[in-house]
């Protein structure tokens, strides 16, 4: 049995390596020579990351027909959510019984970031006799249907909030959250093949692949195992030759589904520091409506702006966190009026250059995860692919390497 | 960190401090002073040009330079100018009355490295604020030092912020102060008029350029032709530093409101030398 983990992780390991290769195409070796020596960020390490080797990786098999009852027994252990469609969009909802659940979702609309940096909470309370601090209760949140990309999304917002200063409201949120993902069949708009996000080997606790009838099933972390040990009726390890050949051939077939892609994303870091003066940025200023939707949809987005509130009464009022976007006006404005960013174009330089650029600098990554949110919702077609787009153009127009 | 957050707290933990005193510096500008209610935190361990946040409950939070030096450790100093609703609250505060304190936050200036080195401390306006701290670290230890210049420019002399206390200390001998207004409104005015790089050819024939270490705080504008005339002295541009001011509201770099490019100026700044100032396109 063994052996079939190994198989199967080493399975992941080469189509990520032949991906890899792939990428090194002419075009981009030619690009790479030409641009390398702007590459002047050291690939740190984050702070803390926890290596697990893949080799390890516990895999289950769960008959499709005993999901339902998965579901019944995980819901003991806490709040439930999952995605529900609703309004004609999907979203992360309470689930009260498995036929609210819809797996058959490309992206929700905020993802599963609402649960670790809510859009709107309170920190602090306070009356005349003092202030007290406002955490969460140890209720577990459950939250099942994470699609890879969005596992990536909390796996970059860990770095930023667990690092050598840890926010105490996001580490006792992340704390008791469980993460269950769910395989997932790109659309027109995901690009996550092009970031390298589209598989995970960490950041879950479960990890559900969805096959023709029965479900894959990675375990990623303690909490999960003891799920999984838990459920040992439900889950099997005993995984066929079959089972393993139809993984490989799903992983084939999905892999050939994607129709966007981010062009030459590697180097994207060195063709936005080119491009710093161009006027890209203000033909994408220019059509901006500065509404904060990107930052809203966006799974790495966190910027948070601190506001306190008195009840009516006066007596006692609260302090809340509210997340703010760097593409709003007075995002950068001091007290006394003056505004280091008082235009769109500097906003929104800010905004992609944070994302795909100055992220690798600190972290060793970019933070888009491909999820395509920004794709779908951006009222005036600016986002990853189009500003990407924009600037390869620009960076190679008089340039033969581009041919 | 080490003022307000100790053993086990988390990291937003705020400290109660109460005014022991407060003065008017100018017409919008008021000097306060704090003392923890806690004795056991010693006001020592920062650095001058590090920040604090000032907490009032039902106002908000705010950022504020520390204006007294971690050699004075007995209570902890701030100079204030009214400009938007926080200060507006805290000006109405009286002697007694309490804040919250968390801080100190981002990396100021490292006077332990300029052990030995000549200063040339420039402020321009509020600048002075900050710069208080370098100038009374300076006053408390002067033998590690060599000679001191410190060049100030105010829009008037009602602007001038200490000027007392920095006319006390060049008559000790402690700097080498030469004071500039940009305009001289009230005819009494017995220093140089002009903009603060007009001071410098009082000093040029005396600053050995590769002992010399530049210090400078002022407003946005006033940096560019600072620096070109210290570039004009051959300042080393790893030696021209400069504290500078952008929105924050987390201090611990997670609020994003300070990042420029990929830095954060509350935890890699306020603090930059010339050197960082070529290489990220936005900082000044």
């Amino acid at each position: 049995m063994c052996q079939k983990f190994t198989q199967i992780s080493t399975f992941l390991k080469i189509l990520q390596i032949s991906k890899i290769l792939e990428l090194n195409s002419k075009l981009l070796y030619c690009i790479s020579l030409k641009f390398s020596i702007f590459r002047r960020y050291p690939y740190r390490l984050p702070y803390k990351y926890n290596f697990k080797n893949s080799l390890d990786m516990k895999t289950y098999k769960m008959s499709k027909d005993r999901f339902p009852e998965f579901i019944e027994k995980i819901k003991t252990k806490g709040q439930l959510y999952g995605p529900v469609k609703g309004n004609g969009k999907y979203s992360f909802e309470e689930i009260e019984k498995f036929e609210d659940l819809d797996f058959d979702y490309q992206r929700t609309v905020i993802g599963p970031k609402k649960f670790l940096t809510p859009p709107r909470y309170q920190t602090l309370r306070y009356d005349k006799s003092g202030q007290t601090d406002v955490f969460v209760s140890d209720e577990t949140q459950i939250v099942i249907g994470v699609h890879p990309c969005d596992i990536h999304g909390i796996k970059i917002l860990d770095r930023l909030f667990l690092g050598n200063i840890k926010d105490p409201y996001y580490e006792k949120r992340r704390n008791n959250l469980i993460i269950i993902g769910h395989s997932c069949l790109p659309d027109e708009n995901c690009i996550c093949q092009s970031t390298g996000t589209d598989m995970v080997e960490d950041g879950f606790d479960l990890f559900f692949t969805e096959l023709a009838d029965h479900y894959l099933v990675w375990v990623g972390s303690d909490k999960g195992l003891s799920i999984a040990i838990e459920n040992e009726d439900i889950l099997t390890e005993e995984i066929s030759e079959e089972e393993i050949q139809e993984y490989v051939r799903w992983q084939q077939k999905r892999s050939e589904m994607f129709k966007s892609e981010i062009p030459s994303f590697k180097y994207l870091a060195d063709i936005i520091h080119l491009n710093y003066d161009s006027k890209v940025w203000d033909q994408f200023g220019e059509k901006c409506l500065s509404c904060g939707t990107c930052s809203l949809v966006c799974p790495t987005c966190n910027c948070f702006n601190v506001e306190d509130r008195i009840s009516m009464n006066t007596e006692d009022g609260f302090r809340e966190r509210i997340l703010d976007s760097c593409t709003l006006p007075c995002y950068s404005m001091v007290a006394g009026g003056h505004d280091f960013r008082p235009d769109r174009t500097s906003r929104l330089k800010l905004y992609y250059t944070h994302k795909l650029k100055e992220y690798i600098g600190r972290w060793g990554q970019p933070s888009c995860v491909g999820c395509g949110r920004c794709v779908t919702y951006c009222p005036v077609d600016i986002n990853v692919i189009t500003v990407s787009k924009a600037l390869y153009e620009e960076v190679c127009e008089n340039q033969e390497v581009c041919e | 960190m080490a003022i307000t957050t100790r053993e086990g707290d988390h990291s937003y933990v705020t400290q109660p401090a109460k005014i022991l005193a407060m003065k008017d510096l100018t017409e919008d500008t008021r000097y306060f002073k704090f003392k923890f209610l806690d004795e056991s935190i010693v006001e020592e361990n920062y650095k001058p040009g590090q920040f604090a946040i000032m907490s009032l409950p039902g106002v908000g939070e705010a950022v504020f330079s520390i204006s007294s030096p971690p050699t004075r450790t007995d209570f902890i100093e701030f100079g204030v100018r009214k400009v938007g609703s926080f200060t507006e609250a805290l000006f109405k505060l009286k002697v007694g009355d309490l804040v919250h304190l968390r801080g100190p936050y981002g990396d100021g200036f490292n006077m332990e490295s300029l052990r030995g080195r000549d200063l040339i401390i420039i402020s321009g306006g509020l600048g002075a604020i900050p710069l208080r701290s370098v100038l009374l670290y300076v006053e408390d230890r002067r033998e590690e030092f060599n000679q001191v210049f410190f060049l100030n420019g105010a829009r008037s002399p009602a602007d001038m912020l200490y000027r007392e206390d920095i006319i006390a200390m060049a008559q000790r001998g402690i700097i080498e102060s030469h004071l500039s207004v940009d305009k001289d409104d009230t005819g009494e005015w017995p220093y140089h008029e002009g903009v603060v790089t007009t001071l410098f050819p009082k000093i040029t024939d005396r600053v050995v350029s590769e002992k010399t270490t530049a210090i400078i705080c002022g407003p946005p504008i006033m940096y560019k032709y600072v620096i070109q005339e210290l570039l004009k002295l051959k300042i080393p541009k790893d030696q021209i530093l400069m504290t500078l001011e952008r929105r924050m509201k987390c201090g611990q770099g997670h609020c994003g409101h300070c990042a420029i490019g990929g830095r954060y100026t509350c935890l890699e700044g306020p603090v930059f030398t010339f050197y960082d100032v070529q290489h990220i396109k936005e900082l000044i």
